[in-house]
């Protein structure tokens, strides 16, 4: 299906049998697309945005930040910034230096990782261009912004590194102390790579370069501190993903105590990553109004957000890929150079590691070796984005795979259904280490392949090169899997990650029957409160709206782990459903007892309690609920309330997988490439709202067809971000974007109740390596091996007319200094 | 982005807003729906003190027939060019090229007179204007003149209008007879702005081309003319190599921008496809 219609998804639905008539009442929501609860006041506008909040005498927050992307800060004078109207204080890095610490980096992949201090605002040198210097703090955001400029901040420059490769040469350090510029290296292996590189016949060789991304959540980052001065205690509302997490760090880093601040995610618009961190101006906001004793708000801009927010991706990897003569898969060398960017934020140095286990991805193979070396730069700091680590993992393996078979002569599907897991081998330890429990990549390619029209698809291109048609088709493939559901605590422990991976939830009955789903996760456009409602509804047997959920506010849900790796529905998911099946288990013994009858012979279906053979005599749950609050007849040694709780903690990752399948049309003569067709065949496991899944595939695909085609985060060699807004970073719309055709199979995880996978991230992870490896296909019989990320025209068109090994680079002469240090080795052994 | 503080002067009439740039000169800036200059404001890369709407002067909309032109108002937005049925009949490049401009949400609130003043070249209109060999209207203190397009555009983002000048008029001739037509727009996503575009028309006469007009976009610092096309067509016969052999000669004398999206000669080259491309639409061969 090309659009999301509720009608059609329900249409589907039941056709295979995921929902039939009748299940508009208490059962079965699991399944069914019900529309999403969250929706009405999302496209009403009565939406609780961070920035919307208004506070009484509330103050407004503006941050000077440093044009220089690597300078020695001589003098920072706020003086005359106090005198202008409107302006109530100003602060230099000095002026805070004792009201916090450094922001958290929760990540230590090695134990020799240098780890700088990051304070929220420089007070020595400032390192990225967007640095913080100095705040201004105004009566509304006009003056404060205008009293930016009234800051008087003299720089010594130094000069930038804005090329890995030329940072690790620590002619130029990011951070003095530390005396180099490599963050970490993190080596790992499994069998014996040498040997597998020995038995190869064919080995392939190529360097691929992830470039940096830059998020783009639709609302910008915002935040506001709601202090009680004498109480000390501090109200933290921010645009963030993960308010609990924020809650004991940011408490960490300005010493309030954590009982003492509450941290509220309001209704938050998007993320992809971009707001699982603690942020410089997170701290600030609460020192500030700690030390005004006054409410305050800081919004960012969408161009300042370009400099301050974190990015993604920005991975050199060098690949090598060996087989047998027949396409065997023996062995795969990753060697990663990862930037850091200018600090470590919260999971910066996690995130390349996090990819280290999927580059093997549903492959087979003797043999796998990784090593990924961190490196600062004077570049904004990269951390966690949509897929973090995974993407970049399973675009290296898939390029490579499709190159391997262009040297065998070889079908890309064909060397994929060599390789690949069979369905009978489940669960299957890969070379990597991780045990996976189930899939199906034989279903889901089979189901990709008819729908896509491969064999005619094939027919047409093999015409249109023999024509020499200055249009060229090209058809690429991608299958892939990613482990979801961070994470088994156990996992993260031995990975040296700082928190375990559980998630918590409780429901509350509430005497009238309604219910009141608390849950650890925190949404920011998931739609938590519509699945979690079905999962509740199903277990409690209730009518779906008669189930809300209550997330993100430290004070309503005390203890969570946060939304991010789509880890929501399989961990806090399973967290409602287990929860809601105590409330089963106790609200059957009062059940019982309200029967007379004894508890084993009580059943519970469709919402009511009956004793086995006798179905009129019944009650229901909302009948044990109004019991329970009244308490007049309880059981003995029975608490009267029916609430309760679980905190869930996964034995194992989910492992969703699938396969997509891309037919681009390259127009030689200019570069441009367009999709012609696309189809997304993913497996995520049961799934519980189908129209749910199908918005996730289509803003995943966007994702990452985005950064196959068009977007990328550019630094000239002084360590100016030139594509520092909308104006040239392109975010692609709807016109720039195909019809997708997306369908699934459905085979359940056996690592938790409900079969569930996960599918955040999954449309990102397989689009980007499926439309690059058609845009290369179209071109091959023109000389082209590769062509880097994005595909602009000018780099196909270059590409094209260079032949052979182009990278089809065509930067600007500004940023030529990027384009000759990280030029593509396209040859071959 | 915040800008600068401005004051803000709403003229009800044309005389009311050169009186406004009278007074204030170089510190003041003509609104005329504020798609390029409220952007730039608030980038805070353009400062102006007053800011001069135009944009409720009711006598700066809409389109009129006047003999062989069509006049069409300063403040007639895009999308009301774009809908309006004597440019459709008469002057269709400019309501295709029109429908081209930024997106929707820009086309409704651009003006056509906003965008010319911008002087941007790489902006789809110049050029459009610029192959059409409209005429553009301006009214000073003075009373008004006639600013043919070649001379309208003078440098990048500099137009020949005085500080004291309001263009309130554009008109562009009726293209009813022989006239085909075609823009070529070439860029990243939908709503950017095009890397190159060319815009032809071409009038044919007894099976041969009588004349053929291209103006190219992002070409330079100014819209610029193809002339060394332009004068290739003259009297060639409508075949195909005829245009491909003219379309070559496109970029000829053009000094392109270099930036992210383009180095000069992937520009030129874009400038030889589109043209050619324009061409084969325009003359209908």
């Amino acid at each position: 299906m090309s659009k999301i219609d509720p009608e059609a998804v329900a249409e589907q639905a039941a056709e295979t049998g995921q929902l039939s008539e009748g299940d508009e009442g208490t059962d079965r929501n699991v399944g069914a697309p019900r529309p999403r609860k969250e929706d009405a006041k999302l496209i009403t506008g009565q939406t609780n945005w961070t920035d919307n909040i208004q506070l009484p005498g509330m103050l407004h927050m503006a941050i000077v930040r440093s044009p220089m992307a690597h300078a020695r800060i001589t003098r920072v004078d706020v003086s005359a910034a106090k005198q202008q109207p409107g302006v109530v204080a100003a602060y230099s890095g000095a002026d805070l230096a004792d009201e916090y610490t450094g922001l958290p980096c929760a990540w230590p992949v090695t134990a020799d990782m240098v780890s700088p201090t990051h304070l929220p605002i420089a007070t020595d040198k400032v390192r990225y261009v967007g640095d913080a210097v100095a705040v201004v703090v105004a009566r509304d955001r006009y003056a404060a912004a205008d009293a930016l400029e009234s800051v008087d901040v003299e720089y010594e420059p130094l000069p930038a590194v804005v090329d890995m490769e030329q940072a690790l040469r620590d002619e130029v350090l990011v951070h003095d102390d530390a005396g180099t510029n490599r963050c970490f290296t993190w080596p790992f292996s499994g069998g014996d790579v040498e040997q597998a590189f020995a038995e190869a016949d064919v080995v392939v060789k190529r360097r691929f370069l992830q470039q940096r991304l830059i998020p783009t959540a639709i609302e910008p980052r915002a935040v506001v501190v709601a202090p009680i001065a004498a109480a000390d205690e501090y109200t933290l509302y921010s645009a963030t993903q993960i308010p609990h997490i924020l809650r004991l760090l940011v408490a960490g880093v300005t010493g309030i105590p954590e009982h003492k601040l509450r941290v509220v995610a309001p209704d938050v618009g998007g993320g992809f990553g971009s707001k699982l961190n603690v942020y410089a101006e997170e701290a600030i906001a609460l020192v500030v109004a700690r030390r005004l004793g006054r409410p305050l708000k800081w919004t960012e801009s969408r161009s300042e957000g370009y400099q301050a927010t974190i990015h993604g991706r920005d991975q050199i990897q060098d690949l090598e890929l060996a087989a047998t003569g027949d396409g065997r898969l023996l062995g795969f060398k990753v060697d990663l150079k990862a930037d850091m960017g200018a600090y470590l934020q919260l999971v910066t140095p996690g995130v390349p590691i996090l990819g280290a286990f999927m580059f093997p991805a549903i492959y087979k193979m003797d043999a796998y070796s990784f090593s990924c070396t961190g490196v600062f730069t004077t570049k904004t700091p990269t951390d966690a984005y949509r897929g973090a680590g995974r993407p970049e993992a399973t675009f290296a393996i898939e390029r490579m795979m499709d190159e391997l078979a262009a040297e065998l002569g070889m079908d890309p599907i064909e060397l994929r259904r060599r390789n690949w897991i069979t369905h009978e081998e489940f669960p299957y330890e890969t070379v990597a280490g991780l045990t996976y429990d189930s899939g199906n990549y034989e279903a889901a390619t089979d189901k990709a392949e008819s729908a896509f029209g491969y064999a005619e698809l094939r027919a047409e291109q093999k015409q249109r090169r023999e024509s020499g048609d200055p249009v060229q088709l090209g058809i690429g493939i991608s299958t892939y899997t990613e482990m979801c559901g961070l994470a088994p605590s156990r996992v993260l422990g031995s990975l040296s990650y700082g928190a375990g991976g559980w998630e918590t939830a409780s429901i509350r009955m509430l005497p009238s029957g309604k219910v009141e789903v608390v849950t650890g996760t925190s949404p920011h456009g998931q739609g938590h409160v519509t699945s979690w409602s079905q999962i509740a509804a199903d277990v409690l047997g209730v009518p779906f709206d008669d189930v809300d959920v209550r997330h993100g506010d430290t004070a309503v849900a005390h203890s969570g782990l946060d939304s991010y790796g789509s880890r929501s529905l399989v961990v806090g998911g399973i967290a409602v459903h287990k929860a809601a099946e105590r409330v089963i288990e106790k609200a059957k013994r009062i059940a019982a007892h309200m029967l007379e009858a004894d508890e084993g012979d009580v059943e519970f279906a469709d919402g009511r309690f009956s004793v086995r053979g006798s179905p009129d005599v019944s009650k229901t749950i909302q009948d044990v609920a109004l019991a329970v609050f009244a308490a007049h007849d309880m059981p003995d040694g029975v608490e009267p309330n029916l609430d309760s709780e679980c905190t869930f903690d996964p034995e194992n990752f989910s492992f969703p997988h699938g396969t997509h399948l891309c037919a681009v049309e390259v127009d030689t003569e200019t570069g441009h490439v367009g999709i012609r067709s696309y189809v997304a065949v993913d497996d995520v496991g049961r799934v519980v709202n189908p129209m749910i899944v199908e918005g996730q595939v289509h803003g995943g695909l966007a994702q990452g067809i985005a950064q196959a085609l068009f977007e990328e985060a550019v630094y000239d060699p002084d360590g100016n971000l030139v594509t520092g807004s909308l104006v040239d970073y392109y975010v692609p719309g709807a016109p720039d974007l195909p019809e997708f055709t997306t369908d699934r199979t459905e085979t359940p995880a056996t690592s938790n109740p409900l079969g569930v996978k996960g599918v955040g991230e999954a449309g990102t992870i397989a689009s980007t390596p499926a439309v690059v490896n058609a845009v290369v296909d179209a071109l091959r019989h023109l000389g082209v091996d590769d062509v880097r990320m994005p595909c602009s025209p000018e780099r196909v068109w270059r590409a094209i007319h260079r032949g052979g090994g182009g990278n089809g680079d065509g930067r600007a002469a500004s940023a030529a200094q990027v384009t000759t240090s990280q030029s593509v080795v396209g040859g071959r052994q | 982005m915040i800008p600068a503080a401005f004051d803000y002067v709403r003229a009800s009439s044309v005389e009311e807003a050169i009186a406004a740039l009278a007074e204030h000169g170089d510190e003041a800036k003509v609104l005329a729906g504020g798609h390029s200059l409220l952007p730039l404001m608030r980038l805070r890369l353009a400062y102006p003190s007053v800011v001069v709407d135009i944009g409720r002067i009711d006598a700066l909309r809409g389109v009129r027939e006047d003999a062989e032109m069509l006049a069409i108002g300063a403040m007639t937005t895009h999308a009301a060019v774009v809908a309006d049925p004597l440019v459709r009949e008469h002057c269709g490049v400019l309501s295709a090229a029109t429908g081209q401009v930024g997106d929707r949400q820009v086309r409704n609130r651009g003006t056509i007179g906003g965008a010319l003043a911008h002087g941007d070249a790489a902006g789809d209109l110049p050029a459009v204007v610029a192959a059409l060999e409209a005429e553009l209207v301006v009214q000073g203190p003075g009373g008004r003149r006639t600013v043919a397009a070649r001379d309208f555009f003078v440098d990048y983002l500099e137009t020949a209008l005085a500080a004291d000048e309001v263009l309130v008029e554009i008109r562009v001739p009726k293209l009813d007879h022989g006239w085909g037509y075609d823009y070529q727009k070439f860029n990243r996503v939908a709503q950017a702005w095009a890397i190159v575009g060319s815009c032809a028309v071409v009038r044919r006469e007894n099976g041969r081309i009588a004349e053929a007009r291209v103006g190219l976009t992002n070409m330079g610092s100014v819209p610029v003319r193809a002339t060394a096309t332009e004068s290739a067509l003259a009297g060639a016969a409508v075949d195909p190599d005829a245009l491909r052999s003219a379309a070559e000669q496109a970029a000829e004398g053009t000094e392109p921008p270099s930036d992210l999206n383009a180095q000069p000669d992937y520009r030129r080259h874009l400038a030889r496809v589109l043209t050619r491309r324009a061409l084969e639409r325009a003359a209908g061969g």
